[in-house]
């Protein structure tokens, strides 16, 4: 019995095992100077990348702008503030329910409410906001995680001297619970960067050869570009080692966020 | 003595939803005295000094009857500031509990809520408040240093220090030693003779012996109601009633 559990495990790293080598054994030789620091050329199918990835960090610090201060303070709210009962479980069962829903739903939501009827335009800030409320129950969720850890202790010391309980939460509560916090938001950001749904209606465009100068440009994305190459380039099979090479890209994107998170959390654990 | 009362509670009930964790509490605390609450496990000691404070305003589904006065003041009444008489009535707790800070910081906490933030007064408090808990001259040489990286010991009397750095009237002291071995209990209990000359204490212990040696006066509790109250002395030599006796002697409890 222990031995299937013990395979079901190790079939997680196995699969991102056999993932990677695809992506690295199809997509290095993409991958140069020229790849990372030139905008795509000949209708896509030479030169480089650099408007995708430029537009997928402008997406994803995006998000985490929108999602961070959003979702701490719900957080807060519902962990410090709220008493139990029927507001709070609603609103439980919202977030909750907001992160079930299906990312092109998000999509479709951003371009229903952002691009359209606030008349954002397919932009950096529609995308921004659209992929901030798909991240905002992960950040709401690890913040809680982080409040929760913050032992009851400190909050009692701090009221017992005479603090009010926001010189509490904000002198004590929060910094101890940061390390938490910004995990979270570490996570949030690379869930955020890998997204393809929510932005092809929001943000990103088939191509465009400039950078953006404001937030309300359209750009190119990592992921979006993948999907364009893969199912609607001009000529998809010689492109793609180009696809591969995109994909890497933003797997090493997203893996070294994760990374940054993880040594950042022992580092912080280590100092206690 | 001539020793003044500074705080009192009369007929002081508390409930924890519906269980009653005190039965008509009437107690009497007096200025540089020290007052023991002794009793088992379970017998309400804890929850009456968080009545002191109103520590036991954070306790949901929890309830409050009778009075308790500081000076003349009714702690329950509804216009009573409760983050000003916490500041009136300082506390410490039953494991130390420092800050993730700076030793300095975790001093000049209290007053730094308060809004003080003249440098040259906060290093003054903060000198005066370490040397009253016998803690300047282990940690002068490293203030800015964590005050996590301090003995379980010393951790404790930063607390206190902590405590008397808002210059509270009483301070409310729940098991502080017991989390701590005898040495350094020995120096949280030389601590506490320094403090009486400046405050009131009133200190929850499970330990006999501790009771008996830093206290003036001592109330034993038991299931919520107060069995005995008298001076430390004659309770420990002379118990008027048989189940303190046994209690004292280690024969029950």
């Amino acid at each position: 019995m222990f031995g299937i559990f013990k395979i079901c495990a190790a079939a997680n790293g196995i699969a991102l095992a056999i993932m990677l080598y695809f992506l690295v054994s199809r997509g290095w030789r993409a991958i140069n100077w020229t790849f990372l620091t030139q905008p795509p050329i000949d209708s896509m199918t030479k030169g480089g990348i650099l408007p995708c990835i430029i537009g997928t960090l402008c997406l994803s610090l995006g998000a985490i702008a929108v999602a961070l201060p959003i979702g701490v303070a719900s957080a807060i709210y519902l962990h410090e503030y709220a008493r139990p009962g029927r507001i709070v479980r609603l609103i439980r069962l919202g977030i909750n329910n907001l992160a079930g829903v299906p990312s092109v739903v998000f999509g479709l939501f951003g371009l229903a409410f952002f691009v359209v009827y606030l008349e954002m335009g397919v932009s950096i800030f529609a995308g921004s906001l659209t992929l901030g409320a798909l991240t905002l129950p992960v950040i709401i969720g690890s913040t809680e995680e982080a409040l929760r850890a913050v032992p009851d202790t400190y909050r009692e010391a701090s009221l017992g001297i005479g603090a009010t309980k926001w010189q509490t939460i904000y002198h004590v509560v929060l910094p101890a619970a940061l390390p938490g916090i910004l995990t979270g938001a570490i996570l949030g950001i690379s869930r955020a960067a890998g997204e393809t749904a929510p932005i092809m209606f929001t943000a990103a465009v088939f191509f465009t050869p400039s950078l953006p100068t404001s937030i309300f440009d359209e750009i190119m994305a990592l992921p979006y570009h993948i999907y364009v190459l893969a199912t609607a380039g001009t000529d998809i099979e010689a492109t793609r080692p180009l696809q591969y090479g995109t994909a890497l890209v933003l797997i090493a994107l997203v893996l070294g966020l994760n990374f940054i998170a993880i040594i950042y959390r022992s580092r912080l654990r280590r100092n206690r | 003595m001539q020793d003044s009362l500074k705080m009192s509670a009369e007929d002081l009930n508390f409930y924890y939803g519906n269980f009653q964790a005190l039965h008509g509490i009437n107690l009497e605390f007096y200025e540089n005295q020290v007052t023991a609450l002794i009793g088992p496990s379970g017998c309400g000691k804890s929850t009456l000094l968080r009545c002191l404070n109103r520590m036991n305003d954070l306790i949901s589904y929890s309830r409050v009857e009778g009075k308790v006065f500081l000076d003349d003041e009714e702690i329950y009444d509804p216009d009573v500031d409760v983050v000003a008489l916490r500041r009136h009535v300082g506390m410490v707790f039953q494991k130390p509990n420092p800050f993730p800070k700076t030793i300095f910081e975790n001093v000049a906490y209290g007053l730094r809520v308060n809004g003080i933030k003249d440098k040259s007064f906060l290093a003054e408090r903060v000198e005066t408040s370490l040397k009253q808990a016998a803690l300047w001259d282990e940690v002068k040489e490293r203030l800015h240093d964590s005050a996590l990286g301090l003995s379980g010991g010393q951790q404790q009397r930063l607390c206190i220090a902590r405590a008397m750095a808002v210059e509270p009237e009483v301070l409310l002291m729940d098991e502080p030693a017991s989390a701590l071995d005898p040495l350094a209990t020995q120096k949280i209990e030389e601590l506490i003779h320094d403090l009486k000359k400046r405050y009131t204490i009133i200190i929850v212990t499970h330990n006999m012996q501790q009771a008996a040696r830093v206290s003036d006066i001592t109330a034993f509790f038991y299931l919520g109601e107060i069995i005995e109250v008298d001076k430390t002395e004659t309770l420990f030599t002379r118990p008027k009633l048989e189940q303190t006796s046994d209690y004292i002697t280690g024969r029950f409890g």
